[in-house]
C-alpha cells in the first residue's frame, strides 16, 4: 500500500502542484474565447469554465456553427474546459468531456491528446489498469508537445500495474529529458529496485543524490535520494557510506531533521557518542512541535548518558519533561479548539492565505489550532482533496449567497419596467396599427407600380403612362363617340383629337417611360427610409417588451435551483468540515501518545539518570 | 529480500503519511463525487444567471463591451483609463497575476455598458513599463460607432519602448 501511496506522491509532484499552463499562444480570432484565457490564466478556474460553457453552448447551438468564429478554437476550447475542469477537481466531467472526444470522429492526433488527459485523470484517481487501457488508444506518432509527459505516465503506470521491466525501459528512453529531470531518475530507481536490479538501483539512486539544480524540488528530490541511501548503507551496517550520503542532505531543506537524526543513531551505532551529539545538538534546538525534534530531546541526553555524563543527561531529561508537558498541552488546547470548530473557521480566514505557507500561518492567528502538527497530515493526499474540496464549497457558499439578492434585484427592475412600458406601449399599439395599415396599403401601391413598369419595359402599354388629363379626355371622347346622331363632322373631330392625345402618348412614350422610371426610384428610397423606421420602431418595441416579459419563470426556476444547490452546499461543507476536523483531531491525538510515551520514557530515563550520577558519586566518595 | 527493502526505504525517504484517521476511502470518495456534481450544477446557474444578466443590464441595441489584449510579452501594462464622450468610463489598476494573463495572451473585458446609436468618442490612457523597465506612458483616441447590434472593441496594446494602441472593432 505504501509503494503505491509513495508512487501516486511522485506523480502528485509533477503534474498537480502545476497552475493551468494554456494553450500555446495562437492568433486570437474570438475575443470571448480570449477573455476565458484571460481568466483560466489567472487561475479563476470557475469562472473562466463558466465563461467556456457559455461560448461552447452559444457556438452549438447556432445552426451555422461554422461562421462563429469559435470555430477556430473548438477543440482547444474543448480541451482547456476539460483542463480547467481538471484544475477545478472536477474529474468526472473532464473524464466523461474525454470519453466523448476519444469515441468521436475526430483525428488520431485529437484522439491521442484526450486519451493522454483521460488516462493522467484515472491515474491519478488511483485506476491504473483503467488508465492502462485508455493509454492503449494512443497511436503513432504522438504529438511532440505530449511525448515526454506521455511515456513518463506510461512508466508510471507499469510501475503501479507491476510491469517493472517495463516501467525502467521507459524511464530509461526519457531521463536525460529536462521536463522529467529528477523524476524520471527517481522513478527508476524505484523500477529497478522492484524488479530486483539492486545494484542498479543504487546507482540509479547515486545518480539523483548527486543533481546539480538550483530548483527547490530538484534539491527536495536530491535530498531524499540521499536520505534514502544513507538509512540504507546504515542498516546495511556501511556507516562510513551511509554518512557520507547523510552529510549531502542539506541542513536547511525539508529532510534535514531526518538527516541529522539518523545520522546521529549512525553514530550511535558505531559507539561514537561524541559524535552522535554533533548532529542532535543541532537538531535539539529546533522547533519542538517536529517529530525528529521531539525524538531528539530524548537522545541527547541518551547520549550524554553513554558518555557517563549523567548529571548533564538528568539534566537534560528533565527539559525534555518539561517541553513534552508543554506540547501535550498545546495539543490538548488543539484538539479542543477544533471540536468547538475554530480550525474550520481559520482555514477560510482570509489572511490564512497570503502565501504558500497558509498553513503554518493558521497557528499564528487567535484561536487557531498548533497547525505545525499538521503538516504530516498536510502531505497526505485525502487531507489535500478534502481541505481543498472545503475551500472550492466555501467559494461556492459566498457565491451563491449573492446570486439570490441579484435575483430580488432583477425582479424589482422588471416590475418596473413592466409598469413604465405596459400603458405606454398599450397607446402606442393603437397608433401604431392605423400607420401600419397606411404603411402597408402604400407598399401595395408601389409593389404594383414597380410591376407595370416591369411590365412595360417588355411590352409597349403607352396607356399606362396617360396623365389625368389624357384620361379623361380619352374617356370624354369615347363617350361622346357613342352618342347617336352623330353627324359626319363631329365623328371626324373626335376621332382627330383621339388621335392627337395617341399620337402625344406614342411620341413621348419613351421620355415618359424614364421619366416614371426615375420617380418610381425615388420612391424607392423613400419607402427604403419608411421600412427602416418601421423596423426600427418595431424593433425599439420588441426590446421594450422584451426587457420585461419571459423572465418570471426562468428566474423562478433559477432561484429555486440556487436555493437547493445552497442547501447541497451547506450540507456537503459541514460533511467535509466533520472529516477534515476527524483527520486533524486524529493526527494531534497520534502525536500526543506519541508524546506521552516519549514523556513515560523520560522520566525512567531521569530516575536513572539519578541513580547512575549518585551512584558514581559515592563511587568517587569512596575512592581514597 | 534486500530488493524489497530498498523499496521500502525508498518509499519511506518520501515521507509522506498518507492516511487519513480511520475515515473510509468510499466515504471520501462519495463525498467528492458529490462536490463535483455541485460544482457542475453552479456553473450550470451561473452560467444562466449571466446570460440573464447580460439580457436585462446590456440588450444588445445599446451594448457596448471594451476589452483590453496586449500583444508584447515583456510589457507590463500598469494602468489603464478609459473616457467616452468626455466620461471616464473604467479605471484600472494591474497587478501581476492581471498582466501575466495579459502577456500569456488573454484578453481582459475592461467594461460593458449600454450607448446609443451613432459615432461616441473614446479615449484610452494606459501607463506602465517597457521590457527594459522604463516608464512608458500613452493616450490614444477612437470614433466609435454604434449601430443596431451590440458592439465589441478591443484595444491592443503592442509597447516596447514607446505604447502603441490600435483599435479592432468584433
Amino acid at each position: 500500500v505504501q509503494r503505491y501511496r509513495s508512487l501516486a506522491l511522485c506523480a502528485l509532484w509533477l503534474f498537480c502542484g502545476q497552475v493551468w499552463a494554456g494553450p500555446e499562444a495562437k492568433p486570437l480570432h474570438d475575443l470571448f474565447y480570449g477573455e476565458a484565457l484571460y481568466l483560466a490564466y489567472q487561475n479563476r478556474h470557475f469562472d473562466a469554465i463558466t465563461r467556456l460553457d457559455i461560448e461552447l453552448g452559444q457556438f452549438y447551438a447556432q445552426d451555422q456553427a461554422d461562421l462563429d468564429p469559435l470555430v477556430f478554437h473548438q477543440n482547444e476550447a474543448e480541451f482547456n474546459v476539460g483542463d480547467l475542469e481538471i484544475s477545478y477537481r472536477m474529474h468526472q466531467r473532464a473524464g466523461r468531456a474525454l470519453k466523448a472526444i476519444i469515441e468521436g470522429k475526430v483525428p488520431q492526433s485529437v484522439r491521442n491528446l484526450a486519451a493522454f488527459r483521460l488516462a493522467r485523470i484515472l491515474f491519478r484517481k488511483g485506476q491504473a489498469v483503467n488508465a492502462l487501457h485508455v493509454m492503449d488508444l494512443i497511436k503513432d506518432p504522438v504529438a511532440e508537445a505530449i511525448r515526454i509527459e506521455n511515456t513518463f505516465l506510461k512508466a508510471q503506470i507499469y510501475l503501479a500495474t507491476g510491469r517493472f521491466k517495463d516501467s525502467s525501459r521507459l524511464l530509461q528512453t526519457i531521463q536525460h529529458e529536462e521536463k522529467v529531470r529528477g523524476y524520471a531518475d527517481y522513478n527508476l530507481a524505484i523500477a529497478l529496485a522492484q524488479d530486483g536490479q539492486r545494484e542498479q538501483a543504487v546507482k540509479q539512486l547515486t545518480k539523483v543524490g548527486g543533481l546539480r539544480s538550483g530548483k527547490p524540488y530538484m534539491l527536495a528530490l536530491r535530498d531524499k535520494a540521499n536520505l534514502a541511501l544513507g538509512h540504507q548503507y546504515e542498516r546495511k551496517g556501511m556507516a562510513g557510506k551511509a554518512k557520507a550520503f547523510l552529510d549531502r542532505v542539506r541542513l536547511d531543506g525539508p529532510f534535514s531533521n531526518t538527516a541529522l537524526l539518523k545520522a546521529g543513531w549512525m553514530y550511535m551505532a558505531l559507539q561514537q557518542y561524541d559524535r552522535a551529539l554533533v548532529p542532535w545538538t543541532l537538531l535539539h534546538k529546533r522547533q519542538t512541535s517536529n517529530a525528529n525534534v521531539q525524538e531528539a530531546l530524548l537522545a541527547v541526553p541518551y547520549a550524554y548518558g553513554k558518555l557517563k555524563l549523567y548529571g548533564k543527561a538528568a539534566a537534560l531529561y528533565g527539559h525534555a519533561m518539561n517541553v513534552f508537558g508543554n506540547e501535550v498541552q498545546r495539543l490538548d488546547d488543539s484538539i479542543d479548539s477544533i471540536r468547538q470548530g475554530k480550525f474550520l473557521k481559520a482555514i477560510l480566514r482570509e489572511e490564512a492565505k497570503v502565501d504558500k505557507f497558509w498553513m503554518l500561518n493558521l497557528s499564528k492567528l487567535p484561536d487557531a489550532p498548533q497547525t505545525r502538527y499538521l503538516l504530516d497530515l498536510m502531505a497526505s493526499h485525502d487531507f489535500q482533496e478534502s481541505l481543498k474540496n472545503y475551500h472550492d464549497l466555501a467559494e461556492l457558499q459566498r457565491r451563491l449567497k449573492t446570486y439570490l439578492p441579484d435575483l430580488a434585484v432583477y425582479e424589482e427592475m422588471i416590475e418596473i419596467r413592466k409598469h413604465y412600458y405596459t400603458p405606454v406601449l398599450a397607446k402606442i399599439a393603437i397608433q401604431f396599427r392605423n400607420l401600419d395599415t397606411r404603411i402597408k396599403l402604400r407598399v401595395g401601391q408601389r409593389d404594383r407600380l414597380k410591376k407595370r413598369i416591369a411590365s412595360m419595359l417588355i411590352n409597349r402599354r403607352p396607356a399606362f403612362l396617360a396623365t389625368a388629363f389624357e384620361h379623361n379626355a380619352l374617356e370624354s371622347l369615347a363617350q361622346l363617340a357613342r352618342r347617336r346622331n352623330l353627324d359626319a363632322r363631329t365623328a371626324h373631330r373626335i376621332a382627330r383629337l383621339k388621335g392627337i392625345v395617341h399620337w402625344r402618348l406614342e411620341s413621348e412614350y419613351d421620355e415618359r417611360l424614364t421619366r416614371a422610371y426615375i420617380n418610381f426610384h425615388e420612391l424607392e428610397v423613400v419607402i427604403a427610409a419608411l421600412k427602416k423606421q418601421y423596423n426600427a420602431f418595431v424593433r425599439t418595441r420588441q426590446m421594450a417588451t422584451q426587457s420585461y416579459e419571459g423572465y418570471t419563470i426562468p428566474i423562478r426556476q433559477l432561484r429555486t435551483r440556487i436555493q437547493q444547490s445552497q442547501r447541497i452546499v451547506d450540507q456537503l461543507m459541514a460533511r467535509q468540515g466533520k472529516l477534515l476536523q476527524i483527520m486533524a483531531i486524529a493526527e494531534l491525538e497520534r502525536r500526543r501518545k506519541k508524546l506521552e510515551k516519549y514523556q513515560i520514557k523520560a522520566r525512567f530515563a531521569l530516575a536513572e539518570s539519578y541513580d547512575r550520577a549518585n551512584k558514581a558519586k559515592a563511587l568517587r566518595l569512596q575512592k581514597p | 529480500m534486500f530488493c524489497y527493502s530498498l523499496t521500502a526505504v525508498i518509499c519511506l525517504a518520501l515521507g509522506a503519511n498518507g492516511w487519513a484517521a480511520n475515515i473510509p476511502k468510499e466515504e471520501l470518495k462519495s463525498l467528492d463525487e458529490q462536490v463535483q456534481e455541485i460544482k457542475k450544477d453552479i456553473i450550470n446557474q451561473t452560467a444562466q444567471l449571466k446570460r440573464l444578466e447580460e439580457k436585462l443590464l446590456f440588450p444588445s441595441n445599446t451594448q457596448v463591451a471594451l476589452f483590453v489584449s496586449v500583444n508584447n510579452k515583456k510589457f507590463a501594462l500598469q494602468d489603464i483609463e478609459l473616457t467616452m464622450d468626455k466620461k471616464i468610463i473604467a479605471k484600472y489598476l494591474y497587478n501581476f497575476r492581471d498582466q501575466s494573463a495579459l502577456q500569456k495572451g488573454g484578453v481582459q473585458r475592461l467594461f460593458t455598458g449600454n450607448i446609443n446609436t451613432g459615432a461616441h468618442h473614446l479615449v484610452v490612457h494606459i501607463s506602465g513599463r517597457s521590457p527594459e523597465g522604463n516608464p512608458v506612458r500613452h493616450s490614444a483616441k477612437y470614433a466609435l460607432t454604434k449601430s443596431v447590434g451590440p458592439k465589441f472593441v478591443e484595444i491592443k496594446i503592442a509597447a516596447s519602448e514607446a505604447a502603441d494602441v490600435s483599435f479592432q472593432d468584433w
